[in-house]
């Protein structure tokens, strides 16, 4: 094994990947519009739902509730009311989706609050978006209760509070989706630069030239891994700064901070493009990586907990997060964003990912074949 | 020493023989031809030679050293320029150059000497600093050529060096290979299906065919030691039955071979031929559309040795074109 010639492998990949910024642009571009719309999407609290407000009941207590539902409307806003006269108009609205939910106070309603005689307000809701029914329900359960406590003397005891005691503060999902921005960054540089580019050029010829040389199979696969992990952890750090600007992620000043992060970007690179060069190592198709592109980022990237903790997942998805490099990344830069600073949150990801790295470049090295 | 030794060379896919037990040897600074048309068998055979594919059965020698048992030193001891350009397009002319190097473990003081040297050897010193993405194929040839020699070894393999390069380029390549010999003190090894490049360039000429090898010979050998040394071609209308077997009698004809219309003579004195074929005409009132005559070419040696026209073979778009860029 000789270093020159590993270096001059390497020098070449890195001249090309530094001539054209296409590649950095597009490893950039994908994360960073996926963590934005992906982190805006799904990390807002549902507003303005259209809610029906049926009066059957007409008397002081159904305008206590209405007036009560409108000031949810004025403070956070969930739903906006929309009065209706009859409750069958009101569940067509909500059939057809006007309406998402209707509220119906029964023409006994005042009369049972007067005596305590277990009053009752009725939902009626689009159970298909499980999303929006469940943010109704709360707030109308949150709303229920207040209206209860002053206008009604409870005969029971008070009840035992649960205190809710956070770790951290409030994490917006941006916020928890950066980390998984930040693998896919390192991934698709693995992709493009290790898997396409490296298939492109053996079937344009231009690994026969190198073929001819005294270059060791052996050589020629660190020299490209070492490339391609050095791509990815310059796209991987880019993300993270970049991204950590969008999400308002603080504290990434921290020079310590940053050397852990860029520690686990380089072992993690490494990881993605060793896996890519083995997938490819035998395959000669310039088609083939293009395809199995969709897949495998499916298959790595939502396993990973990276938009979504992996406890939600069935069995089998857990399975796969166990040996997706994905998984031990986003933990690993998760708790150096939003967690904390030290080797202690982070050394049992860094030891499994370098781990896989050996073994797919050990296993990459065994399935090169050195000639044509 | 003979600077490449090849013993019974055999090569297989599956049940199919591309290379069919050759042997050969290419004496030290002797420019050698491999001669054949698509298929021949010719890049498999230097793909052998240049350890890129081991051989069915055979063994070889390059430099000395077993191309099986020691690729290595095989490796160091020649250039080679294969048949699909090689060259990296998003690197510059001298990147392609001194990374190449690098990979041989040239020192850096001498990659800096050889890089400018080379480049105006092969004529392309004003493009040093171009992406080769920018040249034409000619330039990228030539660009190929000088990277084979930044480790200076002393055989060189070119895999039809000039396929696909116009009239010009092709003498501007044949210059080099011919100046680089004299001045390197190269041995090259070379294939090509251009007659005209074998006859010009190389010491001696292998024809190939089928993954056999046909004949050996330096191209004026070749061409004397087939019968004849002018080829009369002639059409005729309205030739009688036993008109073959008269035309054998003329005189100095040595064999007859009719061939898409037309009949070609050898003959040992092509106008005496012509001459004694006017009069046969007359005499039995047969019409001479066409005639020519020329002396023997290594095209008539190639069609005397396979039985089959090169350049029919090359016109017949019997193999794909990605089998051009294997
Ligand atoms: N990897 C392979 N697998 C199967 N058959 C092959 C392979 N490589 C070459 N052949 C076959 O071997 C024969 C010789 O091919 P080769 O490339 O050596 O011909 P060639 O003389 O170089 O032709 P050309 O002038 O077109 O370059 C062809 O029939 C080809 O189809
Ligand atoms: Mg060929």
């Amino acid at each position: 094994m000789k270093l020159y010639r590993i270096s001059a492998l390497f020098e070449r990949d890195m001249r090309k990947f530094f001539r054209s910024p296409t590649l950095m642009m597009v490893s950039m571009i994908f994360p960073l519009v996926q963590l934005i719309v992906l982190g805006y999407a799904f990390g807002g609290k549902i507003r303005g739902v259209r809610v029906a407000f049926v009066d059957n009941d007409h008397g002081a207590e159904a305008v206590r509730v209405r007036a009560m539902l409108d000031a949810v409307r004025t403070g956070p806003g969930v739903i906006r009311l929309v009065d209706y006269s009859t409750l069958p108009a009101a569940v067509r609205d909500l059939k057809i989706g006007l309406v998402r939910g209707v509220i119906l106070a029964p023409y006994d309603f005042s009369y049972r609050v007067e005596h305590q005689d277990n009053p009752r307000l009725v939902l009626v809701e689009d159970n298909t978006d499980r999303t929006i029914s469940g943010a109704l329900e709360s707030t109308l359960q949150t709303m229920v209760q207040q209206f209860d406590v002053p206008a009604v003397t409870s005969p029971l005891p008070a009840q035992t509070q649960l205190d809710v005691v956070e770790v951290y503060p409030y994490i917006e999902y941006i916020k928890y989706l950066l980390p998984g921005s930040i693998a896919m960054a390192m991934f698709v540089v693995a992709m493009i630069g290790g898997g396409i580019t490296f298939i492109d050029d053996k079937s344009r010829g231009l690994h026969e030239g190198y073929l001819v040389t005294p270059i060791e199979g052996a050589e020629l696969v660190l020299g490209l891994n070492l490339a391609g992990a050095i791509k990815g952890l310059m796209a991987g750090m880019v993300i993270t700064v970049v991204g950590g600007l969008i999400a308002g992620v603080s504290g990434l000043a921290n020079p310590l901070r940053l050397a852990y992060l860029a520690l686990v970007c380089a072992v993690a690179a490494l990881t993605m493009i060793s896996l890519m060069f083995v997938t490819m190592v035998r395959v000669d198709d310039p088609m083939v990586p293009r395809a199995v592109f969709g897949v495998l980022n499916t298959l790595l990237f939502f396993p990973s907990g990276a938009i979504y903790p992996i406890q939600g997942f069935p069995k089998w998805m857990q399975a796969i997060a166990v040996v997706d490099p994905f998984y031990y990344t986003v933990h690993a830069l998760r708790y150096l964003l939003l967690k904390g600073v030290g080797i202690a949150g982070i050394y049992h990801d860094l030891l499994v990912l370098a781990g896989m790295s050996a073994g797919f470049l050990a296993l990459g090295i065994g399935l090169f074949k050195r000639q044509l | 020493m003979s600077a490449v030794e090849v013993d019974h060379l055999t090569k297989q896919f599956g049940d199919f023989t591309a290379v069919d037990a050759i042997s050969f040897t290419v004496a030290q600074n002797e420019i050698f031809g491999l001669l054949g048309p698509n298929g021949a068998g010719k890049t498999t055979l230097i793909r052998m030679l240049t350890t890129l594919t081991p051989p069915t059965s055979g063994t070889a020698h390059v430099a000395g050293c077993d191309i099986v048992r020691e690729p290595n030193r095989v490796r160091e001891s020649m250039g080679v320029i294969p048949q699909a350009l090689t060259s990296d397009p998003e690197l510059t002319a001298e990147e392609n150059l001194s990374i190449h190097a690098k990979l041989y473990g040239v020192p850096a003081a001498e990659r800096e000497a050889l890089v400018p040297e080379l480049m105006a050897a092969v004529g392309l010193e004003k493009f040093r600093w171009a992406l080769v993405r920018t040249f034409s194929g000619g330039m990228r040839r030539r660009l190929e050529i000088a990277r084979g020699l930044m480790h200076s070894p002393k055989i060189l393999f070119l895999d039809e060096p000039t396929s696909g390069l116009d009239p010009v380029s092709r003498s501007n390549v044949w210059e080099m290979i011919e100046r680089l010999r004299r001045e390197k003190n190269l041995t090259i090894l070379l294939t090509t299906h251009y007659m005209d490049e074998a006859d010009k360039l190389c010491d001696r000429i292998a024809i190939v065919d089928h993954g056999r090898l046909k004949a050996l010979d330096t191209p004026s050998r070749l061409k004397a030691s087939i019968p004849g040394n002018d080829v009369v071609e002639a059409e005729f209308d309205r030739a009688p039955a036993d008109w073959t077997a008269e035309l054998a009698r003329l005189e100095g004809v040595r064999s007859v071979q009719p061939r898409d219309g037309s009949i070609r003579l050898s003959s040992a004195e092509g106008p005496r031929t012509i001459a004694a074929l006017v009069e046969l005409v007359r005499a039995r009132g047969v019409t001479l559309r066409r005639v020519s005559v020329a002396s023997t070419t290594l095209d008539d040696v190639f069609l005397h040795f396979t039985g089959r026209d090169l350049r029919d073979e090359l016109g017949e778009g019997r193999y794909s074109v990605g089998h051009l860029y294997r």
